[in-house]
């Protein structure tokens, strides 16, 4: 690519004095390096308008959901295990982190076997998050029947008494507790209970749908994360292909574009800390 | 004066060809790669100094129809009762002709309104003008073969192209293209059905700007990556153009608020076509309720002005670099305060980010955020002042050239001086009160950000015409175009302060409703003959342009204005690679005008023995 020719040439024939005099990469940082380090920045705050979105709107609502309770199924049907799958597929995509440092490290040695092994081993990384993420979309919307504009996880702002159909009491519940309102044959079933706190006590009420905006925002936001992780399964896929084909060889710049490609990679990680902590934990 | 003159521009040839850096560019044959046949050359170019003047015209182009469409709107608002049946023909249905007299449809005049500040604001300012000179300038002027990524270069202006065909397309649709302001605030813009721009022409524009910012961040990453790291030896930061330093944070900015822009856009995308609720609360329409609840319109605004306000800064500080150094340069002394200017240029990217909520003061934003705003709103004036005391002095008994460029710089700091005056008022939540959504903001902005950045950006045109086309462009048409578009710029925008202060509301279609402004229409008249007459004094400017493309008076010398910079020491006819053997390194700052007795020393000439850098 007629890019690479300029720098190479610079790099040919730098010569010393200060680091920012000109006529060499300041703390010999690459223009590549530093492009991707520039567009990670400008990511960063693609997210950040996220989050504060998802901030603004739930601190403007009563109630939010509780992680706990939202997220406590594993495949397999299994239920009441809070945040264990979560908890796999965020360590699946921390590993696929350390073996993307592998990579990078291989990559330093010259070792092109070393470099597509474990360049492959992240793909493989990535691919098990996105299923994962697939199966939690899945969980979410066909089994519990959340959507971008109906969210079926209320939270109940007093104490209460559930209230059966044969009208005997069923189980107490707290304020602050979260519920699932269920939909059978396309309708929700929202559940009668009676009010034991607060100054309606004795009164009987009904469960509502939770806040609209908890669903929008997490399929908007994990989503939006998600398709990062897809886009670098890709970039990674061929990034891995050019390493095999020994295009990086002939290049001799020490396989800078797996070097690149893992900025992103670590950088896409480290936005699922944060993604993670506001959906899962808060 | 005259032979030691004639002397630094063939000493600086010879100093290159000694001194200068081999970095054996013309050794390989990748260069040819660049201009080879009419396409590579002319079409899908990677040499930044076509890819520039791309930019360029596809401004021009914008800003022919950004201003023929303010001339529209403000025929109807000066002569509201007047027979518009004439525009039938380029107009078509949007003329409705009832009992023989036309006018303009309501929904159409929001419509102009609207795409006049879309296509002006990010079109023509923006990429018209950063996108023209940075890609020009920065690797002229810190003596680069070319961009860090030519690929990504041209990239970023064929993902302009795009935005502006989608653009473009949105304004034939039979709905009209998108008519709830140039802003886009919900639930305008979040709903299809609310009003007739909002559909199609709403996803067109949406469109459109995310193509727009996708090009600005390409250009972006690519600017801040060549300062940084292509700068020749001996190019310190502390020696590089102002013009360089405007243009590298100009490139920061935007990159740091684009993106926030995309996420709000995102989110609107998502509340307009899956049925989300972000922005959208408790509406009726037409009797109606819908099932948007929760979302909060405000989300949206907080979204939009992070990038909003900063997006006036990165359409201002280009025109500040340009104006800095053709100042300098026609002063025949050296910028005054060059650090100041740098620290005011850093200073005021600082402050753009977090002044945002000035533009929501009435809103509903709580009164004690407001009052953080405001003081941060204020404390931008200090390094504005710093950068307008400055100019002034660097012109002050200078030896002051006046041509059509430098002309303009000086109407530049006239401008910014009037905008920048009204921007205190209006930085105020207090005033605010009585000014939000008057023609006193109208006022405000379009001198301060609007014509201000127009004077940059021509001064920058006829400055460096010859660098671009190797001839120069008339000068007493300059002059004409010069003087018709300060006095026209003042005639329109003045008068509007007054309206704005008796509260004449901003983006109103007629004003015959109203007991309370129905007394303006006089004021209304003069502004709308003031914007015809300077309308066609910018086709004056147009003609000069492309006449003098092929016609103009031919370039003699590399370096016609006794120029410091680098971009001097190219061959009047450019090619790919910039210069044709070494690349000139440097020693001393691009200001040494009137030093030590001497006229100008170019950057390339070594300092003397014993002499200090300035």
């Amino acid at each position: 690519m007629a890019t690479d020719t300029l720098s190479e040439i610079k790099k040919t024939t730098q010569e010393g004095q200060g680091d920012w005099m000109g006529g060499k990469p300041p703390m010999k940082a690459s223009y590549g390096k530093l492009m991707m380090w520039y567009f990670l920045l400008s990511d960063a705050f693609t997210f950040s308008g996220f989050l504060i979105a998802y901030g603004a709107l739930r601190m403007s609502v009563p109630t939010w959901p509780v992680p706990d309770f939202v997220f406590q199924s594993f495949p397999g049907g299994f239920t009441g295990m809070p945040l264990i799958f979560v908890t796999v597929m965020s360590f699946v995509l921390i590993i696929s982190s350390v073996t993307m440092v592998r990579a990078v490290q291989e990559g330093k040695r010259e070792n092109k076997n070393g470099v597509v092994f474990w360049m492959l081993m992240t793909v493989i990384g990535g691919i098990g998050f996105l299923s994962c993420q697939a199966y939690e979309w899945y969980n979410l919307i066909a089994v519990e029947h959340m959507t971008l504009y109906e969210n079926p996880f209320g939270s109940h702002t007093v104490d209460g008494v559930y209230i059966n159909d044969d009208g005997s009491k069923g189980e107490a519940f707290k304020a602050g507790q979260s519920y699932l309102v269920h939909k059978t044959d396309g309708e929700f079933h929202f559940r009668k209970f009676e009010i034991t706190s607060g100054e309606n006590a004795g009164e009987i009420a009904y469960e509502t749908l939770g806040p609209k905006a908890f669903g929008a925002l997490f399929y908007c936001i994990t989503g939006f994360h998600g398709f990062h992780v897809l886009s670098g399964v890709l970039f990674l896929l061929i990034i891995a292909i050019n390493a095999a084909s020994g295009l990086y060889v002939k290049r001799k710049n020490g396989y800078e574009m797996v070097e690149k490609i893992g900025l992103y990679w670590h950088f896409v990680d480290l936005v699922w800390v944060f993604v993670f902590l506001v959906f899962y934990l808060l | 004066m005259n032979t030691e003159v004639k002397n630094y521009d063939t000493q600086a040839e010879q100093i290159i060809e000694t001194q200068g850096y081999d970095d054996h560019f013309h050794d390989h044959h990748h260069g040819d790669k660049y201009q080879s046949g009419f396409f590579g050359k002319y079409i899908f170019s990677l040499d930044h100094k076509i890819i520039g003047r791309q930019f360029l015209i596809t401004g021009m182009i914008w800003a022919i129809i950004g201003a023929a469409m303010s001339v529209i709107f403000r025929l109807q608002l000066g002569f509201p009762e007047a027979d518009l049946e004439w525009l039938k023909p380029i107009l078509g249905k949007w003329i409705i002709v009832d009992n023989g007299i036309g006018s303009l449809s309501q929904e159409f005049y929001y419509a102009l309104v609207t795409m006049h500040g879309t296509i002006i604001v990010f079109f023509v300012l923006t990429a018209g003008l950063s996108g023209t000179f940075s890609n020009l300038l920065i690797p002229l002027q810190i003596g680069a073969r070319d961009m860090a990524s030519p690929l990504m270069n041209m990239l970023s202006y064929w993902f302009f192209f795009l935005a502006s065909m989608v653009m473009l397309f949105s304004l034939f649709l039979s709905t009209g293209p998108f008519a709830g302001g140039w802003v886009a605030y919900p639930p305008l813009s979040a709903l299809p059905q609310a009003s007739t721009g909002s559909g199609a022409g709403m996803t067109l524009w949406l469109i459109s700007l995310v193509l727009f910012v996708v090009s600005t961040l390409l250009g972006g990453v690519n600017y801040i990556t060549t300062v940084l790291n292509l700068r020749t030896k001996g190019m310190s930061l502390w020696r590089m153009p102002l013009t360089i330093w405007a243009f590298f944070v100009t490139a920061v900015i935007g990159l740091l608020s684009f993106p926030v822009l995309v996420a709000g856009f995102l989110l609107l995308m998502f509340d307009r076509s899956l049925g989300t609720s972000f922005y959208l609360s408790e509406i009726f329409i037409g009797g109606q309720a819908l099932d948007h609840v929760g979302g909060s319109p405000i989300l949206y605004q907080h979204l939009f002005w992070f990038l909003g306000h900063p997006e006036v800064y990165i359409i201002i500080l280009p025109a500040m670099g340009i104006v800095s150094e053709v100042l300098s340069v026609n002063s025949r002394k050296p910028i005054f305060g060059y650090r100041a200017m740098v620290y005011s240029i850093l200073a005021i990217a600082f402050l753009s980010f977090i002044v945002w909520a000035h533009h929501m003061f009435m809103a509903g934003v709580n009164p004690f955020l407001s009052s953080i705003f405001t003081i941060f709103t204020l404390i931008i004036a200090v390094p504005s002042a710093v950068k307008v005391f400055n100019w002034i002095t660097t012109i002050y008994k200078g030896n002051f050239r006046f041509n059509p460029a430098s002309l303009f710089a000086i109407g530049f700091v006239s401008m910014f001086i009037s905008g920048g005056l009204t921007g205190i008022f209006l930085g105020n939540s207090v005033l605010d009160i009585q000014l939000h959504d008057t023609y006193f903001v109208v006022a405000h902005f379009h001198i301060v950000m609007g014509v201000a950045a127009f004077f940059g950006m021509f001064s920058g045109i006829y400055h460096w015409f010859p660098k671009m086309y190797g001839r120069f462009m008339n000068e007493t048409l300059g002059r004409i175009h010069f003087w018709g578009t300060i006095i026209g710029a003042y005639v329109v925008f003045w008068p509007m302060h007054y309206l704005g202060l008796f509260g004449v509301p901003r983006r109103y279609y007629s004003f015959d409703q109203f007991d309370t402004f129905r007394d303006f229409g006089d004021i209304n008249q003069f502004i709308t003959i003031g914007a015809i007459l300077t309308f066609f004094v910018q086709i004056l400017f147009v003609i000069n342009f492309f006449y003098s493309i092929w016609n103009g008076r031919k370039m003699k010398s590399k370096n016609p204005y006794k120029a410091n910079t680098l971009e001097w020491t190219t061959p009047i006819e450019t090619g790919h690679g910039n210069w044709p053997g070494k690349i000139p390194t440097v020693t001393r700052w691009p200001y040494d005008y009137g030093k030590d007795g001497e006229d100008y020393i170019p950057q390339v000439i070594p300092l003397k023995e014993g002499e200090e850098e300035h």
